[in-house]
């Protein structure tokens, strides 16, 4: 019998979006000189009015930040500032339905997602790193690492509110102040982050939202009063960064894209190994560095895998994101649905065989259909370029050393995920694969307390855990302010 | 070759099946778990779950009135709800659903094979089965030998199941593999296709006799079974019954919902999936009450039987 799930969209009424946003500046809003809209990639409707960042407005944010600094926040003893970090957490909690639903709005992806995802993990991040602010001595970065001063932070459209959470929570908790922009396309979770900030009393200045374009990020990154720059997003941006500080001498974080392998033995558990791979690039629509882009399958197990995966991706639902019944959401950008289609296109003139499962597309909006690659070259953009889309890309291998040899045949190495009811053979790929996360029999899964981060051209740093914290702090070897780390337990 | 030819050949077949991975498959289940079912949809779902049910009771205590009230309810559950699949009872009180049922589309199933702990000899099993046939049964809940398929005697199990079914002569043949009691997924797994190779036309979660009875993970490898067996060279379509411990609409919708997405439509059927369960059906009821009249009633108005 044929069973339809009637719509069940998720109520936008928890939300009062302001006609216009002004960028958070020493604690409150203030106007600046021009304004962009952003809009619901679903739907194409202007969401709001946002402030675009110019020369003054950074520098001003930077000023701000670096009188919280010194004034404030670097004073602070450690366990005051976890009390803020506790509040932020907390509140983020309290508030997750109006996050999710701003989100999902803003960004396109599902609110399933938003909701179990991205809103409880931004969450969790406050909470670990809210537990660390006084304990820092005990991080194994000397007896009393100190802060580093003002970090600017650029994040991306992917993930808006949990790589605010990613960026701010650890820079918090070691006593840094921040000024953090926005990804253009996806500013509205950090514009209602800055009422959070408000609301849990936060002291002026220490964290600062500048939202804009590229230039505001370019004006961000490229400040003399920021100690310390943190970058997500492409690795043509992260270069043109690093080229800049390696003048500069300010210190940075880089986490770039990705080409992930995910490599399927063929004594792999094939219905979780399904999900695994669903869950690796169609989950966020593909939108997601550290996606399994391209699918390594040992050859036999490759016919009865592709026809468990074309019968699963044919049962993924693709549509309103607001629908809490919805898998796969809208694309985020028209400039980016281009280039997924363009990439796409290129590949099916090398030779690769396109696959896309059926599902109706929306008539307004960024909409790509879960589609897959088969008989793709090593060369083919389709296996080389990350796509950021629900594209992937399937090839096959014989040995445990061939599909070590392709996973690592690529400049990035964020992430890898392996399959195999064989745990030695899992803990043997987890130690050649050349990749800053390595997930075994599952993917895409995230922890406050596991380091994220990338080898090669996915950049350096890492994010999370007690090495996320060395990221935001200076190793010294004595306590010379006497207010931070283990001198104030 | 017949891979249920020898205890070697079932042993090489079954341990050759794709593994589970346990994380993976509770996570999956959740994950439908949480999927909204709203509306026309609900609507929808109300019907198909009453007409799926096994309205069961395995009682020492079972009594011929409680039996008759009980089968008057499968048929006619009232408030405009269509009857239920089948009445579930012990094999002494099948005369007398038979006879309460009649001229209703409501089935009668019996549990047979020394129900629920399946520790008889084999002629006594048979014995018990051939009694409730003959009683007018037209479907036979039996349970596996967890004692053979614990140690390995994947042979033996199969056998018996061959021979029940044989005894079974018309009669449907519903295979509880009492997973409470399999204690890994990957044995969820391969017993589902012993006893699909050796006959089944309907694998069964548990007896409801033992904790934990029907879960969310469990029917999901089960209909990842009967999805695969459907599509197997001499394969054919199995039907699942989850019994024990679903008692609330909400329930019901989550294996709803896992018979859509895993298996696919063409289970959404009562003749290939079933709810085993009593006091489910009042809180479809109830449901379906609250989606006529737009407000809750409440437990005091449904009938106790």
């Amino acid at each position: 019998m044929r069973f339809e799930y009637a719509p069940a969209p998720e109520s936008r009424s928890i939300v009062r979006l302001r006609d216009s946003y002004g960028l958070f500046i020493g604690g409150s809003f203030v106007s600046g000189s021009s304004v962009f809209k952003t809009i619901s990639p679903a739907t194409e409707e202007v969401l709001a009015e946002v402030t675009l960042g110019g020369v003054e407005d950074v520098d001003s944010a930077v000023a701000a930040a670096r009188h919280a600094y010194e004034r404030t926040w670097s004073v602070m003893p450690g366990r005051e500032r976890g009390k803020y970090l506790f509040r932020i957490a907390r509140l983020l909690a309290e508030r997750a339905r109006e996050f999710a639903v701003v989100e999902t709005l803003d960004n396109g992806k599902p609110i399933r997602e938003s909701r179990d995802v991205d809103v409880p993990l931004a969450s969790a991040h406050f909470f670990y790193h809210a537990g660390w602010a006084d304990k820092l001595g005990y991080a194994g970065f000397g007896p009393s690492p100190r802060p580093l001063g003002v970090a600017g932070q650029v994040i991306p459209w992917n993930f808006p509110l949990l790589m605010l959470a990613w960026k701010i929570a650890p820079a918090l908790a070691c006593g840094n102040t921040v000024v953090l922009k926005p990804a253009e396309t996806t500013p509205l979770t950090a514009m209602l982050f800055a009422d959070v900030c408000q609301q849990a009393d936060l002291p002026p200045g220490v964290v600062n939202i500048v939202t804009g374009d590229g230039g505001t990020g370019r004006l961000l990154a490229g400040h003399p009063g920021i100690d310390k720059i943190a970058f997500t997003g492409s690795t043509e941006v992260g270069k043109e960064i690093a080229r800049q500080c390696a003048v500069s001498g300010q210190r940075l974080t880089l986490e770039l894209g990705g080409k992930a392998a995910n490599i399927v033995f063929d004594d792999a558990p094939v219905d979780q190994a399904v999900e695994g791979i669903i869950n690796g690039i169609f989950f966020n629509q593909g939108h997601v560095c550290c996606a399994g882009s391209r699918l390594l399958v040992a050859e036999p197990a490759l016919d009865p895998l592709l026809d468990a995966l074309k019968r699963r991706m044919e049962s993924l639902r693709l549509g309103d994101p607001m629908d809490k019944n919805t898998d796969v959401g809208a694309i985020n950008s028209r400039a980016q649905l281009d280039k997924i289609q363009s990439l796409a296109a290129l590949g099916e003139e090398d030779g690769a065989v396109r696959w896309s499962a059926r599902c109706p597309l929306p008539d307004r909006g960024f909409w790509f259909p879960p589609t897959l690659f088969t008989e793709v070259s090593s060369s083919s953009p389709i296996s080389r370029e990350e796509i950021f889309g629900p594209v992937l890309a399937v090839t096959t291998f014989r040995t445990p050393a061939e599909a070590v040899a392709k996973a690592n045949a690529t400049p990035y190495g964020l992430s890898a995920g392996v399959w195999t009811s064989k745990g030695s053979l899992a803990l043997e790929m987890a130690s050649r694969l050349r990749a800053g996360v390595v997930w075994a029999n599952t993917f895409n899964r995230f922890d406050p307390a596991s380091p994220f981060g990338g080898y090669k051209e996915s950049g350096f740093g890492r994010e999370g855990g007690r090495h996320g914290l060395e990221a935001y702090l200076d190793v010294v070897a004595t306590d010379v302010a006497g207010t931070l780390g283990a001198s104030d337990v | 070759m017949d891979v249920t030819s020898s205890d070697s050949a079932l042993r090489g077949f079954l341990h050759g099946l794709p593994g589970v991975d346990e994380v993976g498959a509770r996570a999956r289940a959740e994950e439908l778990a949480r999927r909204s079912v709203k509306a026309d949809a609900k609507r929808l779902a109300l019907d198909l779950a009453i007409s799926m049910i096994d309205l069961t009771t395995l009682e020492g205590q079972d009594t011929p009135g409680k039996v008759q009230a009980m089968c008057a309810k499968a048929r006619q559950p009232g408030y405009g709800a269509p009857p239920v699949a089948a009445v579930c009872v012990y094999p002494d009180l099948v005369p007398l659903c038979v006879a309460a049922v009649k001229g209703s589309p409501v089935r009668v199933a019996s549990v047979a094979t020394a129900f629920p702990s399946g520790r008889a000899a084999l002629d006594v099993k048979l014995a018990d089965v051939k009694s409730a046939v003959a009683a007018g049964a037209d479907e036979i809940d039996m349970v596996i030998d967890r004692g053979a398929f614990l140690s390995g005697r994947y042979l033996a199990v199969s056998e018996e199941v061959a021979a029940v079914k044989a005894a079974c002569g018309d009669a449907h043949l519903k295979v509880i593999l009492e997973t409470g009691e399999l204690g890994t997924l990957d044995g969820v797994r391969r017993a589902s296709w012993l006893a699909m190779l050796s006959g089944a036309d309907f694998i069964k979660t548990s007896t409801g006799k033992v904790a934990p009875a029907a879960t969310l993970p469990v029917t999901l490898v089960m209909l990842e079974a009967v999805r695969d067996f459907a599509r197997f060279d001499g394969g054919r379509r199995v039907g699942v019954k989850a019994a024990g411990g679903i008692r609330t609409a909400k329930d019901a919708f989550r294996y709803l919902v896992l018979v859509n997405e895993v298996a696919g439509e063409e289970w959404l059927d009562p003749r290939y999936f079933r709810l085993g369960a009593s006091s489910l059906l009042n809180d479809l009821l109830m449901q379906r009450v609250r989606m006529e009249a737009g407000r809750y009633s409440g437990p005091d108005y449904m009938t106790v039987d």
